[in-house]
């Protein structure tokens, strides 16, 4: 066992290459955020593994050495929870980036993490199929990534977020050994590991192959946008048409601010400015007198809640035009401020008018910019607060703000996050929303997997909040988020390496 | 202090029923998920090995233990939510029951497991037993958005919550559903809900297996998107030959579209019937009643493009009378007579094929013999033995889930 960083750097290069090991400054400082601005960790080394033999070997010598180890696909997330500290190694996978198997017979697909989420589906295109969730950032985001969050996406009302689609797994876990979970059916074999896994943030350990579900693309599409002249009315036009039966494929909701960032922007969709939010709604299926029949009963309980008009998409240009716009709203955000945290919350479908309404509000308490684009047939919002992170006490202000938005979705009978995950962000919420027993529980299946707690450590369970937990092993009570004692006496020579 | 005499001073006199278990065992139903947490906290202490019973319909009720905890009393409905297609139900309720209150709001569970109408819904959670209609809406898990469970030593454990989405931690609610209670006792459950379909139609086909699954196989290259779609063995159908009963069920413009297009694939006319809604209810509860009948009950997940070959060897190794299977999705579920030997044997070959034998229900000596999972592949077992001793340290709960190979 090696006690000296550059050692560790020394076999980190014989496993992979020396190019594909990062230890200058300005390189591991790309590493430093995700798609949050609000959290920095400079990483102390980053170590890109080009095939799961070498992340296997990677995670068997930071198992040796104890050190600490945080896995990474493209680094799109939104919580913080890809980051990691500078006694730690980064260990990004997006160079296992190959679809090993597409089986349009039994609908499924074998890919390795590092694989692009929309890549996928153009892959499985030629035989008709579709690999579902669909976050927002699916051009960047990899499965892998998606898998550790249990990504959503719009489509995710209808078809179910990740954890709906993923099969199996081969996982590295925190010591190296490399264990198989789930079947190619779907049926477990013993209890639901592969559930287990999935959402687990990294903390479980590294998924280097994962098979998932594919489905057929619809034959039958209809794209609508609504529009309304107040927030409320659009939220409840929501809730009557989940109360329909009719289950579209996607509801999505955005009020004034960001249509116009969106409108504004090179994205610019068609969106009504002067509306106070737009539903883009989708229906799909495979035959198309049922989904036009649907669509026509839609529009008609939209236009019956009080919708200014509906527009049904002309043809597929005029479709994809309507999800660029939602789709790159986040980007559009941009042109409004310098800043954009982009926050996640879930409440029941039918608390939506009335979260708006206390979001509105606690933006105008702090004076801040809120802008909602979000999944509004799941209740899963996106507050989107614009701000200057120069100017002096205004993070503070956005920090105070999330908390009062986060405390206003659990009131509602909400939770803290529905596809971001909890990371590094979220974790002060954690005893919000669960007491001591099931944070402690959390905590004692996370080191079933990783009795270390070396991999990604101080994510995802607040270690202060957890109550004693008398199991396979104890967990001790911290006073604050520490991570639990490694044998590591490894430190990168952060200063030596800058040279 | 007997047992009993400790029992009743914890939970009162009306929880413990010492007559009614066919072997002696006192039976505790407690009232609520506290005295739950308060009873198996006392057997941590006391030493004391606990079976879990629901209705006492579907997994028998057998296995050696000091006492049996019954969650019969655990039969309310804190809250059915219509406009936000969620509820909140304790887990003795039975599934009758509970779909005739959802029912009554409009609202439908779309799961139709197998066993008596009044299986409770701890036990559809714990053992993760979908039906025919895990075809259009998923396994078990799809329809939950969280659980609350009592662990070994008497913890209260939330997971998950009552929205569509949620992710904030480890998904709990994953392990308790099909760990058939070796990880704690399911006491409260978050479900999602679907409005009732507008328009529910069954149609039904016979024929010799080869013939269905070709149709079958036509269903599928064209798409056609049932809620349910099902071949059954003769005796399960109770017809001369092999029954496929294709269910869809939506919007009246769905149901029809997909009626037409499966009238297409299939070859047009009238091969198919459809059935009356009294006929269908009574072809898919007599089908999900026959299971609850036979002494053993399993589930295999398959391909399906391998349902066929597994049929095959199941006709080979264990017979074929019982059967209802998914050709959508592979999932086969068999019923009937079989020894430990051979469902044994038959589970290797399945391991060899990769795919997962799930034993649902027999006699404890089969349980204990065979285990509901058998043996994990390399590196799992150690992860499931450690989630067990996090969860029920002491081995309260008596749950055969290796089995003795």
């Amino acid at each position: 066992m090696t006690r000296d960083g550059r050692s560790l750097i020394a076999a980190l290069a014989g496993i992979v290459g020396a190019r594909h090991v990062r230890t200058a400054l300005p390189e591991r400082i790309t590493y430093a955020r995700d798609g949050l601005p609000t959290h920095r960790r400079v990483p102390g080394v980053v170590v890109l593994p080009g095939s799961r033999d070498e992340v296997i070997a990677i995670v068997r010598l930071l198992a040796a050495l104890g050190v600490p180890f945080v896995p990474r696909g493209a680094g799109t997330g939104l919580s913080g929870g890809a980051l990691a500290d500078a006694d730690a190694v980064l260990v990004v996978l997006t160079r296992l980036n190959r679809i090993l198997r597409i089986d349009p017979r039994n609908h499924l697909a074998v890919v390795e993490p590092g694989v692009v989420n929309v890549r996928l589906s153009a892959a499985a295109a030629p035989d008709g199929l579709l690999y579902s969730p669909d976050p927002s950032s699916q051009t960047a985001c990899t499965i892998g990534g998606n898998v550790a969050e249990n990504a959503g996406g719009p489509h995710c009302l209808k078809y179910g977020v990740t954890a709906t689609h993923v099969l199996a797994l081969e996982v590295v876990l925190a010591d190296g050994q490399v264990v198989e979970l789930g079947s190619l059916s779907g049926e477990p074999w013993g209890p639901d590991l592969v559930g287990l896994f999935v959402g687990s943030e990294g903390n479980f350990g590294i998924a280097t192959r994962i098979t998932v579900r594919l489905l057929p693309v619809p034959r039958a599409v209809r794209t609508l946008l609504a529009d309304f002249a107040a927030l409320r009315t659009a939220g409840e036009a929501v809730s009557a048409v989940i109360a329909s039966g009719i289950v579209p494929a996607a509801l999505e909701m955005m009020d004034q601010s960001c249509i116009r960032a969106v409108e504004d922007s090179v994205y610019a969709a068609g969106y009504p400015r002067d509306a106070a939010a737009v539903l883009l709604l989708e229906l799909d299926g495979a035959q198309e007198s049922a989904v036009a029949a649907d669509a026509e009963t839609i529009a008609g309980i939209l236009h019956a809640h009080g919708a200014r008009s509906v527009t049904v998409a002309a043809d597929a240009k005029q479709r994809e035009r309507l999800w660029q716009g939602r789709k790159k709203a986040f980007g559009a955000m941009g042109r409004l401020s310098r800043d954009l945290v982009v926050q996640d919350a879930v409440v029941p479908r039918s608390a939506l008018p009335d979260v708006l309404e206390t979001i509105a509000r606690i933006a105008g308490a702090y004076g801040l910019t809120v802008s909602n684009v979000f999944h509004a047939g799941d209740g899963n919002l996106h507050p989107n607060i614009s701000f200057d992170g120069r100017v002096p006490g205004l993070k503070a202000r956005v920090d105070e703000a999330s908390g009062e938005i986060m405390a206003a979705c659990i009131a509602a009978g909400g939770t803290i996050t529905g596809e971001h995950g909890v990371g590094l962000d979220k974790l002060r919420y954690m005893p919000l929303l669960f007491d001591g027993d099931a944070l402690a529980a959390m905590r004692a299946v996370r080191r079933v997997f990783d009795p270390e707690e070396r991999v990604n450590p101080g994510k995802v369970v607040p270690v202060h909040a957890c109550r004693e937990w008398v199991g396979s092993v104890s967990a001790e009570r911290g006073t604050r988020n520490a991570r639990a004692d490694v044998r590591s006496d490894f430190r990168v020579p952060t200063s030596a390496l800058e040279t | 202090m007997s047992l009993v005499d400790r029992v009743r001073a914890l939970l009162g006199d009306d929880a413990v029923d010492v007559a009614a278990t066919h072997d002696g065992v006192p039976r505790v139903a407690p009232a609520s998920p506290d005295a739950v947490a308060l009873l198996l906290g006392t057997a941590r202490e006391e030493g004391w090995h606990v079976r879990i019973e629901g209705a006492g319909s579907w997994l028998p009720t057998d296995a050696p233990v000091d006492l049996a905890l019954t969650t019969r009393r655990l039969d309310h409905v804190p809250a059915i939510e219509p406009q936000d297609l969620a509820a909140t139900v304790e887990a003795g309720i039975g599934c009758d029951l509970l779909r005739q209150q959802l029912a009554d709001r409009g609202t439908w569970l779309a799961l139709d497991p197998p066993g008596l109408a009044g299986r409770s819904l701890g036990s559809v959670v714990a053992t993760a037993t979908a039906g025919p209609l895990r075809q259009g809406f998923g396994p078990v898990r799809d329809h939950l958005l969280g659980v609350t469970f009592v662990t070994g030593d008497g913890r209260l454990v939330q997971s998950g919550g009552r929205v569509m989405k949620n992710v904030a931690g480890y998904d709990l609610t994953k392990l308790a559903a099909g760990g058939f209670g070796a990880f704690g006792v399911i006491v409260l459950v978050h479900l999602r809900l679907r409005a009732l379909p507008r328009a529910d139609q069954t149609l039904v086909l016979e024929g010799s297996r080869e013939e269905l699954a070709q149709v079958s196989e036509d269903i599928a290259a064209a798409a056609v998107q049932p809620a349910a779609h099902e071949l059954m063995s003769p005796a399960l159908a109770r017809r001369e030959r092999w029954l496929l009963a294709v269910r869809f069920a939506g919007s009246a413009a769905l149901v029809s579209a997909e009626e037409t297009a499966l009238r297409a694939a299939t070859g047009g006319g009238g091969r198919f019937t459809p059935l009356r809604a009294d006929e269908a209810h009574a072809l898919w509860m007599r089908a999900a009643e026959s299971f609850a009948t036979r002494p053993v009950t399993f589930r295999i997940g398959g391909l399906p493009d391998s349902s066929d070959e597994l049929l095959d060897l199941l006709q080979h190794q264990v017979g074929d009378e019982w059967i209802s299977a998914s050709p959508g999705v592979g999932a086969i579920r068999w019923g009937g007579e079989t020894t430990v030997d051979r469902l044994r044997r038959l589970r290797r070959s399945l391991a060899g094929l990769e795919v997962p034998l799930t034993l649902e229900r027999a006699s404890w000596p089969v349980r204990a013999a065979v285990g509901h999972f058998g043996a994990y592949r390399e590196g799992v077992g150690p992860l499931v033995a450690g989630l067990r001793r996090t969860f029920d340290p002491a081995e309260a709960f008596v749950v055969a889930v290796e089995g003795a190979e």
